[in-house]
């Protein structure tokens, strides 16, 4: 049941994209989605269109993975999209019963929908683009300076290490815990909402004993192994920025300044 | 030269128990002393103060009487620590619950960042270290996709790669099928002899002890029989009597001796039985 969730969706690879330095992508996304909020009207977003098929391109990326990352959110969109149609005023173009549909609504709507569809598939090219580490790395660089004002960038990051190594331990033992409960019985899958979410309980404390346990043993172990915190450390891979990372990054900022600028400037 | 790798002195140790005010003593008056290059398993049922005593090698526990030495550091001695435990290298039961990272190389590369290594280095000792346990070629693989003994290895690798002197193992091949059993054993086996490690091998397999230079039984938190592996099961009713077996071929030859053939009471392996049957 739990064997075909998969963490990160990442699609390993050796293009541009791939190597960029993972602070560098984690930027640029940034940037694309001020950009995408700063445009109001529908031709800059032949740019946002533009950014994202080359850079799928680029990284070799399949088509129909890029799509499946809009899937989860098709309701968010749909339901996005269906307020916008009904709920602006404006020029009556239709009624549909006690509903209005206006020229305003249509296009607010289809505007909205393609903003949503864009952010999904822009921040899923970053995470289809770097693994788990180098974009914990990558955070955690970016964050470093913020630790001046107290933000334990270090520590979250290692949380997220661990997080993203033990997740696939627990569903594991999440699993071996439900066969064997349904061995002598159990029932995970009939009832109603409340009464499955009742059944959950025998898995559920073991699960939650288990972690407990295991968090304290690997404490124990970290420290075995001369764990302290951030301060000294070094790292087995540092991230470096060379010529290619700071070109593709100038030539970002001033890829998506122009598409933010179009907002200001009246054709 | 001083050549005492871990010197015990005088050591107990008590728990306290949540449930009751009860204090348990695991260790009672402990001494021992650990060669450098020296192979040490430690025997003894549930119970008996091992996993306490293995702890305590590595500064994770500190003792309630007595001192413990690490190469001539006090581990009571809170600067020293991190030397302790980068000179000290400790291999725990569960494989899972001791790797930090999300690739192999990331996990063994753990340690010696922490020791604040210069990443060329760091590169260098990662590689030898997973060289050393023959796991090279999964360096790329995430934890969760290999087997028990493929962690434990890995495991084992992320210690070597803090380059200690003496590797603790607590019950590394507890939770291991027989293969993963003999895989970490080889490897535990190959760094005594052939990259010189102090080895501390706490174990309740007998076949694993017999590997060893020397063996301490312990009992109640106190030793019961010290000896090289044949002096050791020489006595078979004495270990019996503390909960352990002997191995197998040596049961073997004791119940033919009672049986009145008249064979040596310190045989260990099956060959060396043949041979003198």
């Amino acid at each position: 049941m739990f064997k075909d969730i998969t963490i990160g969706q990442y699609f390993p690879g050796e293009s541009l994209v791939h190597k960029l330095d993972p602070r560098i992508k984690i930027l640029v996304i940034i940037f694309f989605i001020i950009s995408l909020f700063f445009v109001d009207n529908f031709y800059p977003y032949i740019g946002i269109l533009l950014f994202i098929i080359i850079v799928s391109k680029a990284a070799k990326i399949p088509l129909e993975l890029i799509i499946k990352g809009i899937k989860p959110l098709r309701f968010i969109i749909l339901i996005t999209f269906v307020i916008n149609v009904f709920m602006t005023k404006g020029e009556v173009l239709f009624y549909l019963g006690p509903l209005t549909v206006t020229k305003e609504g249509l296009s607010t709507a289809i505007f909205m929908a393609l903003r949503l569809g864009f952010l999904v598939l822009g921040t899923s090219l970053l995470t289809l683009t770097t693994s788990p580490i180098s974009l914990t790395d990558g955070i955690e660089k970016l964050l470093s300076p913020f630790k001046k004002v107290g933000l334990p960038a270090h520590e979250l990051a290692m949380m997220m290490t661990i997080a993203l190594r033990f997740i696939p331990t627990l569903l594991e033992e999440a699993d071996k815990i439900m066969k064997a409960q349904m061995a002598r019985g159990a029932d995970f899958e009939s009832g109603n909402i409340i009464n499955r979410a009742k059944n959950l309980v025998p898995l559920l404390v073991p699960l939650f004993i288990n972690a407990f346990r295991r968090a304290d043993e690997l404490a124990t172990a970290m420290e075995a192994r001369c764990y302290r915190g951030g301060e000294h450390r070094t790292r087995l891979n540092e991230l470096m920025f060379d010529k290619k990372d700071i070109v593709i990054f100038i030539v970002m900022i001033l890829y998506f300044g122009l598409i933010i600028s179009t907002r200001y400037i009246s054709f | 030269m001083n050549d005492t790798m871990i010197r015990l002195e005088n050591v107990t140790y008590e728990y306290k128990s949540n449930i009751d005010e009860d204090i348990l003593t695991a260790l009672k008056n402990v001494s021992l002393e650990v060669k450098k290059g020296e192979f040490l398993a430690i025997l003894g049922h549930n119970g008996s103060g091992k996993s306490t005593m293995a702890k305590m090698m590595n500064g994770l526990i500190l003792p309630t009487n007595g001192e413990v030495y690490i190469m001539d550091m006090n581990t009571r001695v809170e600067e020293k620590i991190w030397d302790i435990r980068a000179k000290a290298g400790m291999v725990f039961q569960n494989p899972d619950n001791q790797l930090v990272a999300t690739i192999v190389e990331e996990d063994v590369a753990f340690g010696p960042e922490n020791l604040g290594i210069p990443p060329i280095e760091i590169r260098q000792r990662v590689d030898e270290a997973l060289e050393a346990v023959e796991m090279s070629q999964y360096r790329k693989h995430a934890p969760h996709l290999l087997s028990g003994g493929q962690k434990q290895r890995i495991a084992i690798a992320g210690i070597l790669a803090m380059k200690p002197d003496c590797i603790i193992l607590d019950e590394p091949t507890a939770m291991l099928d027989p293969n993963g059993r003999i895989e970490v054993m080889n490897s535990i086996k190959k760094l005594n002899q052939e990259e010189g490690k102090t080895i501390v091998l706490i174990t309740h397999y007998m076949d694993e002890a017999v590997e060893a230079d020397r063996i301490i039984v312990l009992s109640n938190g106190e030793i019961a029989i010290e000896g090289s592996p044949r002096e050791v099961f020489r006595h078979v009713d004495k270990v019996k009597e503390l909960g352990l077996d002997v191995p197998q071929v040596t049961e073997l030859a004791y119940e033919l001796r009672k049986e009145g053939i008249d064979i040596r009471d310190d045989v260990l392996s099956i060959e060396e039985l043949v041979e003198l049957l």
